[in-house]
């Protein structure tokens, strides 16, 4: 509704001249109708917008354990864990990195959060065992093109939550920043990660599978990705 | 602009790459005149599905009409040139609403309401007058599902545009028993940093693989060997990085054929008929469909992939496809698809997903290191340390027949040869 108001008649804006002081004079407030007739695209037409409105999202199972609950031995035992795996990413120390994985492990990083297997879809990575070897001897490689520029990473890995233990099987989630240097940039990549842990023979952790969703996972890619993230 | 001095049968100038000038041209000349690639008619299976497109420097978008059609509109409204739709893709539902006065148009561009038209009474923007509407692609066709839209009345139709190289839309559908491919609905989008035609030059080049490639090849090669020597059965997909470590005399072997506008074609067999329970099992679906001898046919096609020049990349018997949206002469977008062959098995499937992940991925062992290529070769060109680009290999040495030519050997650069002579013709349009 538009109502107008000369109460503010006297008031001046600085060397505006007169006629244009005399427009400015008027105000003029628009507020929203009071449940009245409905207005502007609406009154034109109601249903000009005929799509679904969009929802939020259910919020995932917060499943947290409550460190009480898992013992805040096994609560640090994996922050460590992980935070070793980003190291040996950081440090290139690929092989130490693959043996952190399980002879079942996997690393997975799906294109889309709603993708719930590693195989069966398009992925960014999928990569067994013998894949990551494959990976791993291609960037090793003195002609591994892509690689000559000077390249580095840093990860950081936080907001460590365990969401169940069964077992000898932990399932934890993550977050994590990765800065890469290439050549003169920076790209930074974000996103969770998911691990199923799992225990060796010894009792040591070991990963059955690493779900790393990026959250720019789906925005264009400068350049790609040659290291696991 | 003088465009013939910039192209000699057997080199190019480097401002060919490099220029803005003519990169604008290429725009104007050759994408926004042509047929470019829209997308697959499954990427928009119901009405109001949209998808939002670029055709050299237009913002389109593919949207399916009520009446089961696929129309190709400019994404503007008439109003005040805002952007109709805001994001890749959607459900637009019964029409399109621009976000800044809500004018509203049919799924066909159509104005379908004008708010307050009171005000327009007695001034030429009405709603009689067909400007009041989202315009239209000049031209919208499709093949086998696979749409294009051209920005000019004028020129080849579709079909004889595609010409010989529609091979590639052919091969990739005859594949499935019921004749048909949809789209996996997930699009990997790479930006390389350099000319759009290092890859089109790049993807029918078979002197490069066993060099660039080197590192990946051999790495799978070592897995693949040790796996061989376990077991009888090693999955295919160690061989789909493996051979990119081929001889120089291997793929020297491989023919490419280079058709008129451009196109091409580059013949290998990919290894994709093992005797294992899945492929006879397809083999077989494949044949019930399309008898013994057609069935057949299809499976023994040769064909690593199909370009459609200047902007499309069609590997057909893996069922992926990369489409250029070039931005700047250093600065190219790559949209990469992968689709499945309607009423074939899942593990047929998968098989060519790992191909998908594995090569055309942004985690990609193979295109990273082109990738790196096209980026020194973008910087390489931009110097004075010389003025032409070298296409001499093999020059006079290919066979010529009805305006297709035939390599005589794989690693000819006739391919770019071919290219430039379609890219000139285009340049020195009027």
């Amino acid at each position: 509704m538009m109502t107008t108001d000369t109460k503010g008649a006297g008031r001046a804006i600085p060397s505006a001249g007169p006629d244009f002081e005399h427009l400015l004079a008027q105000e003029v407030v628009i507020e929203a109708s009071q449940g009245a007739a409905s207005t502007g695209a609406q009154a034109i037409a109601p249903d000009h917008s005929p799509r679904a409105p969009v929802r939020s999202t259910d919020a995932p199972p917060l499943g947290l354990l409550s460190v009480a609950a898992t013992g805040a031995d096994l609560q640090r035992e994996v922050e460590q864990f992980l935070y070793r795996q980003a190291e040996l990413l950081d440090g290139k120390h690929w092989q130490a990195w693959i043996d952190l994985f399980d002879d079942a492990g996997v690393y997975w990083m799906p294109v889309t959060r709603e993708q719930t297997d590693w195989e069966g879809s398009p992925s960014i990575f999928a990569e067994d065992k013998l894949m990551m070897e494959i990976r791993k001897g291609r960037v090793s490689h003195p002609n591994a093109w892509s690689q000559a520029p000077m390249w580095e990473t840093n990860h950081l890995v936080s907001h460590v939550a365990l969401e169940s233990v069964d077992g000898s099987t932990v399932q934890v989630r993550s977050r994590f920043h990765m800065m890469e240097l290439r050549r003169d940039h920076v790209r930074h990549f974000g996103g969770t990660y998911r691990h199923t842990l799992v225990r060796d023979a010894a009792g040591a952790l070991r990963i059955r599978l690493q779900r790393v969703d990026l959250f720019n996972g789906q925005a264009p890619f400068d350049y790609v990705l040659q290291i696991w993230v | 602009m003088n465009i013939a001095a910039l192209v000699e049968p057997d080199r190019v100038h480097k401002t060919v790459y490099t220029d803005q000038q003519i990169f604008d041209a290429e725009m104007q000349k050759i994408w926004e005149r042509t047929w470019v690639y829209c997308g697959h008619v499954s990427q928009v299976p119901h009405a109001g599905d949209y998808h939002a497109v670029t055709i050299g420097r237009q913002p389109m978008i593919m949207v399916r009409q009520p009446d089961g059609g696929v129309q190709v509109l400019y994404n503007r409204c008439p109003h005040r040139g805002v952007q109709v739709v805001g994001n890749l893709k959607g459900n637009t539902g019964s029409s399109f609403v621009c976000s800044y006065h809500a004018w509203s148009f049919h799924l066909d561009g159509s104005v379908r309401a004008i708010p307050l038209a009171k005000g327009y009474e007695g001034t030429r923007m009405t709603r009689d007058n067909p400007d009041c509407g989202m315009k239209r692609a000049a031209r919208v066709d499709s093949y086998r599902g696979f749409v294009f839209a051209s920005l000019s009345d004028e020129g080849p139709s579709l079909p004889e545009f595609l010409g010989e190289a529609r091979i590639g839309f052919d091969d990739m559908c005859d594949r499935s028993p019921v004749g048909e491919v949809e789209v996996v609905p997930i699009c990997h989008r790479v930006i390389q940093h350099s000319n759009w035609k290092f890859f089109m030059e790049n993807q029918l080049d078979a002197l490069h693989p066993s060099v660039t490639h080197q590192s990946t090849g051999i790495s799978a090669g070592r897995v693949e060997k040790r796996l061989k020597a376990q077991k009888s059965a090693v999955p295919l997909y160690y061989h789909y990085l493996s051979t990119f470590a081929s001889s120089f005399e291997q793929w020297d072997a491989v023919q490419t054929i280079n058709f008129p506008h451009g196109h091409g074609l580059l013949k290998a067999y990919m290894g994709l008929r093992p005797q294992d329970p899945d492929t006879l099992e397809y083999e077989a679906l494949l044949k019930q469909a399309h008898g013994e001898q057609r069935a057949e046919e299809y499976l023994s096609r040769s064909i690593h992939h199909v370009l459609i020049y200047p902007y499309l990349s069609v590997q057909s018997p893996l069922q992926q496809l990369r489409c250029l949206r070039p931005i700047a002469p250093d600065k190219t977008l790559s949209e990469i698809w992968h689709f499945r062959l309607k009423g074939a098995p899942e593990a047929i499937y998968r098989r060519s997903l790992w191909y998908y992940n594995l090569v055309n991925s942004p985690a990609t062992m193979i295109n990273a290191d082109d990738l790196e290529n096209w980026t020194k070769g973008q910087w390489g060109l931009s110097s004075n340390g010389g003025d032409w680009v070298s296409f001499h290999r093999y020059f006079g040495d290919d066979r010529e027949e009805n305006g297709v030519t035939y390599s005589n050997h794989g690693t000819s650069e006739a391919v770019m040869r071919s290219q430039f002579r379609a890219w000139s013709q285009y340049m020195q349009a009027e």
